[in-house]
């Protein structure tokens, strides 16, 4: 076990199924040469070379595009968007080839592509370097969805979605890279990963399989359901609170471990559902769904939900948008006042 | 049934990749070499007419127009017409422009700003360019043409308000520093998605023409910038309906770490403008004059109903990307003192010296002055607020301008963060 950051993590994670695997190779803009803007490609290229540490030209339809090409023609490619803001122009390759390429071809077909992208808040990016759009992409068939929240998940989970013979959209919150990060609001405070546990990470190759949830902490009161950055915001909430709350990490959003989630509120009764991203349509709106298509009967208070708000990201309100601890106490403690 | 790939982790032969991928003029710990580079003489372009086809402009799309020589002369057919006094309000608008980098640089560095981006190197493309349009002509730049609100005359105080999301931040607080938008200015909302103003630039133009009107639009992207689709579709919609535009591409060699091979193929920029049948020219980026004369030019065809013009101007990013980089991690050092084409501020202040028009002593009161206006502009900006301390606009001001009337889950949600507060 080593002491890494998330980027320590992601870059473990190609580094290993590049080793194992020459036909998976990292693209993208500046992924190359640098290294990637946040370092998550730091040191490919100088050991396996350019046209496996590819840097591409600033067009990511084109980017998406080539990888099917290449994935069709037996690469493993991982794409890296430098921000999960840019992936729009990337959408229709996304959503309409890259997506339903297997179902269309009657399996025929098939690119096993992972586009990664630092996705998240929390670090005055305002609205073009900010944005959590997983929910876009949960939405659409033959995408999986992923968001590890520390870096042996990280790694773990990257390592699954490049051996992953369907496409994987894996967002990485970059607020985390460095880091756990426990909300502005809070008096915990920033502390780096290598004090943390899930920043002590084996060197070897490892997976941890799409669609296993993770309980972080088991509580008889209320469930409470999120991944990503918010995962450290809710946990220091849930610390500071006192409440006896089960709080679960998604990691894979799609495909979702109902089954925990489910055997959870069913014990507790009760849940609180957090994500960075907008509200409307947000991911959060099909786990309630979820949630009380398979608990109904268990529920004892409306289930809460706790995102951002529904308006581009602010660059000068970063803290009253971003869903802080104290937001995520008065949710908890309002479904706790229901009998 | 043949699966199209074999399963992961058994590794078949392979033989050395026949992959090419684009070199860099420089990495860290080379000798920066810009030979490849052809720079031909000043003054050795034609200028073609108004009405010149694309066809016609293939050498200037593969030349290189100049008009300042080495020694500061001016040359050749694309000589501009003006006056000492017009040079002088060019040198004046690129300091400054140099004067409020360096101050919002150093700003962010403390702590002022969150994020700032320098146009070192390029000022003349943007100053030369406000200067030879209209007012009335629409701009859709990029986060590096800061030079055409000093011409249009931006307060710039009004500047600085808006990177530091102040309460007098005509942005309300909502975008990321330099992201500017000033209608009065005609100045187009700049977007952080790259590319994506160029084929509106076009809409708009399109407007203008199916208006009757006379005003034009000028666009911009950077060389990287140029492989986004919306570059395309801009370039195609331009030539399709003959569109009052000017479509600039401002090839300062480097997109972040990625050099300008990425997105050239081994060619011109202007180059490309001739696959969609558009006049399409390159212009020497750091020199005044010349950006000046082409953009005259290509503002005149424009008025004149002879549609768009594609327009490459070879210049350096003499400095990082942004603050969050550091260019030593990917090109040498002294690269910008390589580059053959100079300073655009050097360049046009030994044309004004050698014109007798200008002295050093003038050259370093000016830059004196204009350093004293920018730090007076930055003491007055911070009574409206600051980044970290405000006042900024009422936090439920976020809420608004999402539609022009707040639905009311908005409304909902505006008064859950006033309860709040
Ligand atoms: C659609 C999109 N993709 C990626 C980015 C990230 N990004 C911001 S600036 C930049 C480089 C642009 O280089 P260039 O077009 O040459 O302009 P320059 O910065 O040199 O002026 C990149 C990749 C972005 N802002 N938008
Ligand atoms: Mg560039």
């Amino acid at each position: 076990m080593t002491a890494m950051t998330m980027v320590q993590a992601i870059n473990s994670a190609l580094d290993c199924t590049m080793a194992r695997d020459p036909n998976v190779l990292v693209m993208g803009e500046d992924v190359g040469f640098f290294g990637g803007v946040f370092r998550c490609t730091e040191g490919l290229y100088e050991k396996y070379g350019a046209h496996r540490a590819l840097d591409t030209p600033i067009a990511e339809g084109g980017i998406v595009g080539a990888a099917i090409g290449m994935g069709v023609n037996g690469l493993r490619p991982v794409v890296e968007m430098q921000f999960a803001d840019y992936i729009y122009p990337a959408i229709d390759q996304i959503i309409s080839e890259l997506a339903r390429l297997r179902h269309r071809s009657g399996g025929e077909f098939w690119a096993p592509v992972v586009v990664r992208a630092p996705c998240g808040g929390g670090i005055r990016g305002g609205q073009t370097h900010s944005q959590s759009p997983e929910g876009i992409f949960t939405h659409v068939c033959g995408l999986k969805t992923v968001m590890p929240s520390n870096p042996y998940d990280a790694k773990g989970l990257l390592i699954s979605a490049i051996e992953d013979d369907d496409p994987v959209i894996f967002f990485e919150p970059k607020r985390i890279y460095n880091g756990p990060f426990y909300g502005h609001d809070s008096s915990t405070g920033a502390v780096g990963w290598s004090s943390h546990p899930a920043g002590e990470v084996p060197e070897e190759h490892y997976r941890i399989p799409l669609g296993k949830a993770n309980v972080l902490r088991a509580g008889s009161a209320v469930t409470v359901l999120t991944y990503g950055t918010m995962v450290h915001v809710a946990q220091a909430a849930v610390e500071a609170c006192g409440i006896d709350a089960e709080l679960i990490d998604l990691r894979s959003l799609l495909p979702l471990d109902l089954d925990t989630v489910a055997a959870s509120v069913s014990k507790t009764g009760r849940c609180v559902v957090i994500h960075e991203a907008t509200r409307t349509s947000g991911y959060g709106a099909e786990l309630i769904a979820e949630v009380q298509e398979e608990c109904f009967w268990h529920l004892r208070a409306p289930i809460e939900r706790v995102t951002g708000w529904d308006t581009p990201y602010p660059h000068a309100f970063e803290w009253e948008y971003f869903p802080s601890q104290r937001r995520i106490i008065e949710a908890l403690e309002r479904t706790l006042a229901f009998d | 049934m043949t699966g199209q790939q074999g399963p992961a982790g058994v590794i078949p032969p392979r033989r050395k990749s026949k992959l090419h991928v684009p070199a860099a003029s420089s990495r860290p710990g080379q000798v920066p070499d810009f030979s490849q580079l052809h720079i031909p003489p000043a003054g050795d372009a034609s200028k073609p007419g108004l009405d010149v086809a694309a066809l016609d402009t293939a050498a200037l799309a593969h030349g290189l127009i100049r008009v300042l020589d080495d020694d500061g002369a001016a040359t050749g057919e694309w000589q501009p017409d003006l006056s000492p006094q017009q040079l002088r309000d060019g040198l004046r608008h690129m300091l400054h422009v140099r004067a409020y980098d360096d101050r919002m640089f150093r700003m962010q560095r403390q702590g002022k700003l969150s994020f700032y981006m320098k146009c070192s190197g390029e000022e003349a493309v943007a100053v030369a360019q406000a200067m030879a349009l209209e007012s009335g002509d629409m701009l859709f730049p990029t986060y590096r043409q800061q030079g055409l609100l000093f011409v249009r005359g931006r307060s710039v105080v009004d500047m600085m308000c808006h990177c530091i999301s102040n309460a007098g931040d005509n942005l309300k607080g909502r975008q990321m520093p330099v992201f500017y938008s000033w209608k009065e200015g005609n100045f187009f909302s700049i977007s952080g998605n790259l590319a994506t103003q160029y084929s509106q630039a076009v809409g708009w133009a399109m407007a203008s023409a199916y208006k009757g009107e006379d005003h034009i639009a000028a666009a911009w992207v950077g060389d990287g910038s140029t492989a986004e689709a919306d570059v395309h579709n801009a370039m195609l919609f331009a030539a399709t309906y003959k569109a009052p535009v000017i479509l600039n591409v401002v090839n300062n060699q480097w997109a972040i770490s990625t050099p300008q091979s990425f997105a050239s193929t081994g060619t011109t920029f202007a180059a490309r403008g001739l696959g969609f049948n558009l006049p399409s020219v390159r212009v020497d980026g750091n020199d005044f004059l010349a950006v000046y004369a082409v953009t005259r030019w290509a503002a005149e065809r424009a008025r004149q109903g002879f549609g768009p013009t594609f327009v490459e101007h070879l210049s350096y990013r003499a400095a990082g990307h942004s603050t969050s980089d550091n260019p030593d991690g990917y090109r040498a050092s002294g690269e910008a003192e390589a580059w053959p084409l100079g300073d655009p501020v050097q360049r046009l202040k030994q044309h004004l010296l050698r014109l007798g028009e200008w002295s050093e002593q003038q050259h370093s009161e000016l830059e004196q002055e204009l350093a004293a206006a920018v730090a007076r502009d930055w003491k007055e900006a911070i009574t409206h607020g600051t980044l970290e301390e405000g006042p900024h606009w009422p936090v439920e001001s976020m809420f608004e301008d999402v539609f022009k009337e707040m639905p009311e889950h908005l409304v909902r949600q505006r008064r859950k963060v006033g309860e709040q507060l």
